[in-house]
């Protein structure tokens, strides 16, 4: 409420509770980031988060790392850490915790039968993520081409991802995409 | 492959547990997770399926599907989690601890530096359109993971489970509903038709 409290603890408590509700993962969370960070707060504008979530993309680690920019650029290299240990150290301490039930009553079948029902719906997550982000980033035929040239190199060849990103990021130098 | 498997002839077919190779030790898992997140442009999920089943073989793709399946469902960043329960599956809290580090550690370094980089450059032109082409790059790596993932149901005629996936996809994908809402309905649907074909497939 207070807007000159302490910025650190905002982005703490923010990010904290964001890490417990985020459920479907970074990517799932991208709305709410953006209302926090842009409606609710106006830590930044509509156009900077945009840039942010370019760059988070653009960057090698998980997409979780978006929050490390946002931390940033509320608080500087302080805010960057807290923000991104407040995204990931409860939920990571959640699924140790999670892991380690499954992973011990391993003689009943239900956590077998839990995880085999999740998996059709992580991959419809996936692939609704993957429908979202296109629509973001596919903006002209040329680039839906190139998204689907390198779906089908990733999937049927043994290629570096990393090289087709950077022939992606080749033509988008040259100006084709 | 790996030299202390010799006795069948003919190639082993892939039992999960055998035919592993040695669980890492901790320092391993901090380098691999490190590796795969510095490698991951886009998101780490490609590099980590293609680090632990395709390169070390520490799983095998149903292990990992199931695995990520249950880092997806807990809140919070998936690979996140992954990196959390894959290195206490091996090592305990330490290695938890290990790959957790490894994973957020060095890229978050990096994307404080992409962070002082942009404040002084973001304006240049050039640098808008190189992002442009990669992140079309990264939407098809995202489609070929979600390919990948998918080849287990399609193999064993999963017809439920891809009926699941379908619904789910449109429910978020299209018609954008509440995540919470979608799965407090998918869920408990998901698991009970598990439930019912498995109890089939006992009794027949």
């Amino acid at each position: 409420m207070n807007q000159d409290s302490n910025p650190i603890w905002t982005l703490v408590s923010t990010f904290g509770l964001m890490s417990l509700f985020a459920v479907g993962g970074a990517n799932a969370a991208i709305p709410e980031m953006h209302r926090v960070a842009v409606e609710v707060n106006h830590w930044m504008t509509d156009r900077q988060f945009a840039d942010i979530y370019a760059i988070s993309q653009l960057s090698p680690g998980p997409n979780v790392l978006i929050v490390t920019l946002i931390g940033y650029a509320v608080a500087g290299f302080g805010g960057a850490l807290a923000a991104t240990l407040a995204m990931c150290v409860p939920t990571a301490a959640l699924a140790y915790y999670v892991s380690g039930l499954l992973g011990r009553s391993s003689r009943s079948r239900w956590p077998s039968i839990i995880q085999t029902a999740l998996v059709p719906l992580s991959i419809g997550l996936m692939a609704a993520s993957a429908l979202i982000v296109a629509q973001a980033a596919d903006r002209n035929w040329a680039a839906v081409i190139l998204t689907l040239t390198v779906a089908t190199l990733a999937y049927a060849t043994r290629l570096n991802p990393l090289y087709l990103l950077l022939a992606g990021g080749i033509l988008g130098f040259a100006g084709i995409i | 492959m790996s030299p202390e498997s010799p006795p069948a002839a003919t190639p082993a077919p892939d039992f999960p547990l055998s035919t592993k190779t040695t669980p890492p030790g901790v320092f391993a898992l901090f380098v691999a997770f490190a590796k795969m997140s510095l490698a991951g442009f886009g998101g780490v999920l490609a590099f980590a399926r293609r680090g632990i089943v395709e390169e070390h073989k520490w799983m095998t793709a149903e292990e990992f599907n199931e695995t990520f399946a249950l880092c997806h469902f807990l809140p919070g960043p998936n690979i996140v989690n992954l990196s959390v329960v894959f290195g206490s599956r091996f090592g305990g809290i330490p290695g938890a601890i290990a790959a957790f580090a490894g994973l957020v550690g060095p890229p978050t370094a990096l994307v404080m530096v992409l962070a002082v980089l942009y404040a002084h450059f973001g304006q240049l032109d050039v640098l808008r359109r190189i992002l442009a082409g990669i992140s079309c790059g990264a939407v098809g790596l995202l489609i070929a993971v979600v390919v990948k993932m998918l080849m287990p149901l399609v193999k064993r005629r999963d017809v439920a489970g891809m009926l699941v996936m379908v619904a789910v996809f449109i429910a978020i994908g299209l018609l954008r509903l509440p995540l919470q809402a979608v799965l407090l309905v998918a869920i408990p649907v998901s698991i009970g038709v598990t439930f019912i074909i498995m109890r089939q497939g006992a009794s027949a």
